[in-house]
């Protein structure tokens, strides 16, 4: 790869009639608040965009059992326009990371950088304006053409089972996971234990059971004990989305799919939120 | 041929060391040339290295208490060594405490530079450290292929130009152009620099370029150990970039070819 060095004219601003041409404009003063969200769902290189006037929704998904969505509300944003009812988009994640990181991702407090994305639509890359210190980056990634995200037809009336827990309670087990173990099995139950974790690796079985009753159980709802097993290679990218994450919400389906909801709050006290939804392992069933 | 330097200055001896690690991050080998006055670190563009070059001068009074040196004779009087900064740079690195640091040209099996220093420690008896750093001596008629590099024509000048630089990168997935602004243009030579009536008739918005590798400038952008108090960029369009940082006692100057 070869860096082309020059020296130019003078750099043109953009003017409200070039703004016309885009489908899609959103302004952050902090990328950072876009960039640390998307790093908690990025164990994958293709996200999906989906933009409407309520914000910004990216999907990664991993081999048709796990999907994580990452909402960005649009009072998030400084500027966010749309011209479509809906707007959508793939692009490589990784480069939309280095590119929202071009100044180095420096966490000085008081230097930021700040973004404009822009999209004119179908067949136009993604253009990204990044700025600090006077200087500004111009970035234009190539889009592809959006893939159908899965719907795993999660609805709270199929609920059976849910808790909300304070993400420092969760933190502490999730890194202590004997990582050995292929599976994570949720155990869900209105009586004992309530709510466990439980691994099955080389050096024994752990159990991380948390009561209902706990400081850390900010809400405990089950009906019916339900015991689920999901690969813990499925569940390791949520890890990320947990360490960003104040609160996590814990819900189990009739069917077993586990959806796990992140509270994330970013560098100016703003809540956003990121999901996860993971098919069971095959062959366990529900009690 | 003799060369004896001593460094008492803690902090003399820091940014002499913090010099050598910047040069042992750009290249495995370089010539080093001791002048009655300076010392120059110095890499000769070779196809195998990338055609990159490289002058780093340093004014030895900055950096050392007492310096002695006494070339091949009167006329020629002046050292050239072959060595590996990288071996240089460790040495330095294990005497940052040191009292006084010694460094001289000696003859072991083979020519070294020899770094001899004395760690302060609880008793009241010094710690002596002796590092031997193989070196090859340059014969003289090898000399003038180490001469300062003569200052090629640029195309960018003027003081009258906008101050602006573009980097840009194309792959398959994405293009990164950054635009810098307010750059200085500061005026080069002094009356008789060459070109000099070429270059009025320049168009002060028009851009001179030059693609080059970017592993080359990111191995000089990484491997900076010493904060300039300027640092310039030079381009001869399609041929060459030039990189300059000026430091108070020392500058360096890296030259990065253009690839087709």
């Amino acid at each position: 790869m070869c860096l082309h060095f020059s020296t130019t004219m003078p750099l043109s601003t953009q003017s409200q009639a070039q703004d016309e041409q885009y489908v899609l404009v959103a302004s952050l003063d902090n990328a950072r608040n876009l960039s640390n969200i998307l790093k908690a769902i990025s164990f994958k290189d293709h996200a999906i965009f989906s933009a409407t006037t309520n914000g910004l929704k990216v999907t990664v998904e991993d081999s048709k059992c796990l999907q994580a969505n990452a909402f960005i509300q649009a009072e998030i944003f400084q500027e966010f326009t749309i011209r479509e009812d809906l707007v959508g988009f793939q692009v490589t994640l990784t480069v939309l990371l280095d590119c929202l990181n071009i100044f180095g991702g420096s966490t000085a407090p008081g230097v930021s950088t700040a973004l404009r994305m822009c999209y004119r639509g179908y067949g136009y890359p993604l253009t990204l304006f990044l700025e600090e210190g006077g200087v500004v980056t111009v970035c234009k990634i190539k889009t592809q053409e959006p893939e159908e995200p899965i719907d795993f037809e999660f609805c709270s009336s199929n609920v059976t089972n849910k808790v909300i827990l304070q993400s420092e309670s969760l933190k502490e087990a999730f890194s202590e996971l004997d990582m050995t173990s292929e599976v994570l099995q949720i155990t869900m139950s209105p009586s004992q234990p309530y709510f466990r974790l439980s691994t099955f690796g080389n050096s024994g079985n752990a159990h991380y059971d948390y009561p209902k009753d706990s400081d850390m159980m900010e809400l405990f709802r089950c009906t019916k004990t339900q015991i689920n097993r999901y690969k813990m290679s499925l569940l390791k990218p949520t890890t990320k989305a947990l360490a960003l994450s104040c609160k996590v919400s814990v819900r189990i389906d009739n069917r077993g799919i586990l959806s796990l909801q992140y509270m994330v709050r970013n560098d100016d006290g703003q809540i956003c939120f990121v999901e996860y939804y993971c098919c069971p392992d095959e062959e366990t069933d529900d009690e | 041929m003799k060369f004896r330097g001593k460094i008492v200055d803690i902090a003399c001896l820091n940014h002499f060391s913090r010099v050598i690690t910047t040069i042992s991050k750009l290249t495995k080998t370089c010539i080093l040339r001791l002048t009655p006055d300076n010392l120059f670190f110095v890499l000769c563009g070779k196809v195998a290295n990338g055609g990159v070059s490289m002058w780093c001068e340093l004014s030895q009074a900055n950096f050392f208490d007492e310096y002695q040196m006494e070339g091949m004779n009167p006329e020629d009087n002046e050292i050239c060594l072959e060595v590996a900064p990288e071996n240089m740079s460790r040495a330095l690195k294990t005497v940052q405490n040191a009292k006084v640091v010694k460094v001289k040209l000696t003859k072991k099996h083979c020519p070294c530079l020899t770094i001899v220093a004395e760690l302060p420690t609880l008793s009241s008896v010094s710690r002596v450290v002796t590092h031997d750093i193989p070196v090859d001596v340059i014969p003289r008629r090898l000399w003038h292929e180490f001469k300062e590099p003569t200052v090629p024509d640029f195309d960018v000048i003027e003081a009258n130009l906008n101050g602006e630089m573009n980097l840009k990168i194309e792959t398959d997935l994405v293009s990164v152009t950054t635009h810098f602004k307010d750059l200085g243009n500061p005026p080069w030579g002094d009356g008789a620099s060459q070109g000099s009536s070429s270059s009025q008739s320049r168009d002060p918005e028009a851009m001179a370029e030059a693609r080059v590798d970017i592993r080359r400038l990111q191995q000089f952008l990484m491997g900076q150990q010493v904060n300039p108090s300027k640092a310039m960029c030079n381009i001869v369009h399609e041929k060459v970039v030039h990189l300059i940082l000026l430091h108070d006692d020392m500058s360096l100057q890296y030259f990065i070819p253009a690839v087709v």
